[in-house]
């Protein structure tokens, strides 16, 4: 349950970007979490509902796509692989693949308002 | 009132990397090879490091940074054999982070060869964090059983180095080694294999080769 630690992370990029943009308050943050990024999606969820009381993202909905592994093998270049099994190509059967996608977590947009017109940008 | 979609795209665990790479880099500088030793717990973390720290003792210098969410024990376990060790105490949190790493980097004596970090025993959440170490190890314990690779994969894909602990053990347990390996090689398969009895000594002296030929790498600049 790490999940915390990388929604207090979430926060300090809120934060910084509501001050960035003048924002009043967030409204929506999207995030993109990778199958193989360690995080679990629900845990997200419900430490983004306990840690956002107070903050500037208070009213803020979470919406998460989850983004599956995506792999390539080096011997044939074949992008089919068996992710939940053996991790191995399905085209040619070798073992040795590179993760292309699905190890990162990223904050890809928010949504936010501003309660005058924003001076900047 | 006006509203705005504003494009972030920045990863979660960036500032966490960042400190990550400065401590990596300040510790390749400073010629200190730093291994993070991760697993669940009671697969023998501690044991291991008193037997690596008697294994080197008169030959490398060796420190340790122990990371648990309470006490001071495994601190106090490998200062009795002689060796420097700084506790921290997550109060809580189930994995070490850079910057609690970062605090302690101050206090390592210069003159140090190997700096372990024993992370705080998880096989799940400390995968996901990278303290700015040179080589990860994953160790499995012969007790937890043979399948474990594919019920946490992200640990064995992030690790260098798989050791296979309690291995006088294996007699009476359905643990085959083999098999182990084999599910953490088809999810990594360039990760070393270890198997090591750290209370028998059996499998110690390719371990502690692994750990001085790889400090031999970081000094001659081909880490």
């Amino acid at each position: 349950m790490h999940e915390l630690s990388l929604v207090a992370a979430l926060f300090e990029t809120l934060e910084e970007k509501a001050r960035e943009h003048r924002a009043a308050r967030i409204t929506v943050v999207r995030l993109k979490v990778g199958k193989l990024s360690g995080a679990v999606p629900e845990l997200l969820e419900s430490a983004f509902e306990t840690y956002k009381k107070g903050t500037i993202a208070d009213g803020a909905r979470l919406e998460i796509e989850e983004v599956p592994v995506r792999l390539r093998c080096r011997s044939c270049g074949g992008e089919r692989l068996d992710v939940e099994g053996s991790f191995a190509c399905l085209v040619c059967g070798g073992r040795d693949v590179e993760l292309l996608e699905g190890r990162d977590l990223v904050v890809e947009r928010i949504e936010l308002e501003a309660d005058e017109p924003p001076s900047s940008s | 009132m006006t509203r705005k979609e504003v494009i972030v795209m920045r990863d979660l665990l960036g500032t966490n990397k960042q400190v990550a790479a400065e401590i990596r880099k300040e510790l390749r500088a400073r010629g200190i090879l730093s291994v993070n030793l991760l697993s669940s717990p009671g697969s023998g973390k501690t044991t291991l490091l008193e037997a690596l720290a008697d294994r080197f003792r008169g030959r490398r210098r060796m420190a340790v940074i122990e990371g648990d969410i309470e006490t001071e024990r495994d601190a106090e376990r490998i200062r009795a054999r002689g060796v420097p060790a700084w506790q921290i105490t997550t109060g809580g949190a189930c994995h070490l982070e850079a910057r609690m790493v970062g605090k302690v980097l101050g206090e390592v004596p210069a003159d140090l060869d190997l700096l372990f970090i024993e992370n705080v025993g998880n096989l799940v959440c400390p995968a996901s964090f990278d303290l700015g170490e040179e080589l990860r190890c994953v160790l499995l314990s012969s007790p937890e059983g043979d399948d474990k690779p594919k019920k946490y994969p992200q640990a064995f894909l992030t690790a260098d180095a798989l050791v296979l602990t309690k291995t006088d053990l294996i007699p009476h347990l359905p643990f085959d080694p083999a098999k182990a390996a084999a599910e953490a090689l088809s999810i990594k398969p360039e990760l070393r294999v270890f198997r090591v009895s750290a209370l028998r000594g059996e499998g110690m002296d390719e371990l502690a080769a692994y750990f001085v030929e790889a400090l031999a790498r970081l000094r001659s600049g081909h880490a």
